[in-house]
């Protein structure tokens, strides 16, 4: 790690910490901040949001590669992966402390009876193999399967906002501008498979069709 | 000289500074204890002074010793969609709203129809304080002392005929002076309704005040309804119009979502919303830590309002 991205990632966990910091001053009535009439919902909505906002954060790495060719930028994809994961833990835990009272019998009802909870605690199940293997050792030893295996995070990302957007009693538009967010993401992400594919067929139909030797230069996937 | 000091007062008869200022304390604690009729704090006017605070408030004893949230909390947390969805979006937004002059118009299944302006509707009546438990259908609840009056005193005034099965109300929706109104948020202006029944309960109470003031502006102000033993949106807030209908009225909640809001939307922890649960509730205000209650079948006052529904199927008529 050079130390300007070293200095760079002190700032990011700053920025990351900064949700959580803010949070802690509001629940203590620091500098006049509160968490309002209702805190256990204002931290439950804080930590899902800054949750998704880090999950979108994280979808946009790779596009910026691509696009800018700084390939630097994958350096920071894991610190804000696993602080999206952070935010989701702090997120069920006030869920599951401060608004079920760890009563189970009503945990299991929800997650089995009120579609916007199962969605969401099947993102946080499929987040937890994430964080898991998100170690550098980890990812060595999992090699072309650790690639498959991230790719969960195109349906966790789904699936959260599918849960933000079913919790909301009328007002959809914060929901829909994360799934519109979300939509422009995969959607590069899904052209730029496509592209590589068809470069992929067309290399592959140009090896057996040119009049070239069989040793052949073939374009890497 | 010494005795001649304070103008001819002598010394002896000048009122402690403490029992002066206590005087208006221990004469409301003698009010309240009953030894006292009911009179007026001598020097005070009986009618609402310019600062909005009411006098000589009856207390309803009803009101049990449930303790009610802070005027900060009541105040500031507020679902008034035409000033805003979010919740503090009302106290931010609602000063644009024109509380003075104020009237109600009467239509419909009535003999006395016709304009009241906001005095001619209280002059008749006592106002007191009533102290309810609301409960919003999100899964919260909160405890308010209103200021009012019954609304079943209220409605009798206009004569409603036989043919006034319901009652509905309508509140306010003045673009210019509710900016949420410009979006189709909700069908504006947003209406609600009650059988007559309903609305001639004891407990249905036309508000004016809480904590012993004027409405403030994201409550309701200046005049609204409030039905504690249904889920809080059923008590439309700052109503221009009062109809007698024979049919079931339209209400707003039902018109966005009719298969989460229905028209009775009685507080019943059996029947849930089709998003989430109403088995529990949040009592705002203790912090962080305070534990989610059972909701009560209509919030708890089934005593009074319970026989209103009897042989009535309250999973279909939700």
């Amino acid at each position: 790690m050079t130390r300007r991205v070293a200095f760079i990632k002190v700032l990011v966990w700053g920025a990351c910490l900064a949700p959580f910091a803010l949070l802690v001053l509001r629940a203590n009535g620091i500098w006049s901040l509160s968490l309002g009439a209702n805190p256990v919902q204002e931290v439950l909505h804080v930590c899902g949001k800054t949750t998704l906002n880090l999950l979108l954060l994280t979808l946009c790495i790779t596009p910026i590669r691509r696009s800018t060719g700084i390939n630097r930028l994958i350096a920071f994809r894991r610190l804000l992966g696993l602080f999206a994961f952070f935010y989701l833990v702090l997120h069920f835990l006030v869920y599951l402390f401060l608004d079920r009272a760890m009563e189970w019998g009503t945990i299991v009802d929800d997650v089995a009876e009120r579609p916007y909870i199962t969605v969401g605690f099947a993102a946080l199940l499929m987040m937890i193999p994430l964080a898991a293997t998100s170690t550098n050792a980890l990812q060595r030893r999992l090699g072309r399967n650790w690639a498959r295996l991230h790719r969960l995070v195109y349906a966790i990302a789904v699936l959260g906002v599918v849960h933000f957007w079913w919790q909301v009693k009328l007002d959809v538009a914060e929901p829909l501008l994360y799934a519109v967010l979300l939509t422009v993401l995969l959607g590069v992400r899904v052209n730029h498979w496509r592209e590589t594919t068809k470069k992929r067929r067309r290399a592959s139909v140009d090896a057996k069709t040119s009049m070239a030797p069989t040793y052949q230069r073939v374009e890497p996937p | 000289m010494a005795q001649r000091i304070h103008g001819g007062i002598k010394p002896s008869e000048i009122t402690p500074e403490g029992a002066f200022f206590g005087r208006r304390e221990l004469l409301k604690a003698a009010v309240a204890a009953g030894l006292v009729g009911a009179m007026s704090d001598p020097g005070e006017a009986a009618t609402i002074p310019p600062n909005g605070a009411f006098e000589n408030l009856k207390k309803w004893p009803g009101s049990g010793d449930a303790k009610p949230n802070s005027y900060e909390d009541i105040t500031t947390y507020n679902n008034y969609y035409e000033f805003g969805t979010s919740k503090s979006d009302p106290s931010k937004n609602a000063g644009t709203l024109k509380t003075k002059p104020w009237s109600i118009q009467v239509t419909g299944e009535a003999e006395k129809l016709g304009t009241l302006t906001l005095e001619d509707i209280l002059k008749p009546h006592d106002l007191e304080e009533r102290i309810y438990r609301l409960r919003c259908v999100e899964g919260w609840s909160v405890v308010i002392p209103w200021v009012g009056f019954p609304l079943g005193d209220l409605l009798k005034r206009f004569e409603p005929t036989s043919k006034a099965k319901y009652v509905q109300f309508f509140t306010l929706a003045d673009r210019d002076q509710m900016p949420g109104v410009r979006s189709r948020t909700l069908e504006w202006p947003y209406r609600e309704g009650l059988r007559i029944d309903e609305a001639m309960n004891p407990l249905a109470l036309v508000a004016v005040g809480l904590y012993g003031k004027v409405l403030p502006n994201q409550n309701g102000a200046p005049i609204r309804v409030v039905l504690p033993w249904k889920y809080g949106f059923k008590s439309a807030k700052s109503i221009v119009r009062i109809h007698f209908t024979e049919e079931q009225p339209k209400t707003s909640w039902n018109m966005a979502a009719p298969d989460e809001y229905g028209f009775y939307s009685n507080v019943n922890p059996k029947v849930n919303h089709p998003r989430w649960s109403q088995a529990t509730e949040r009592r705002l205000g203790p912090g962080l830590f305070a534990a989610k209650t059972a909701t009560q079948m209509f919030n708890g006052y089934a005593e009074q309002v319970a026989s209103l529904y009897t042989g009535l199927d309250l999973v279909k008529n939700y």
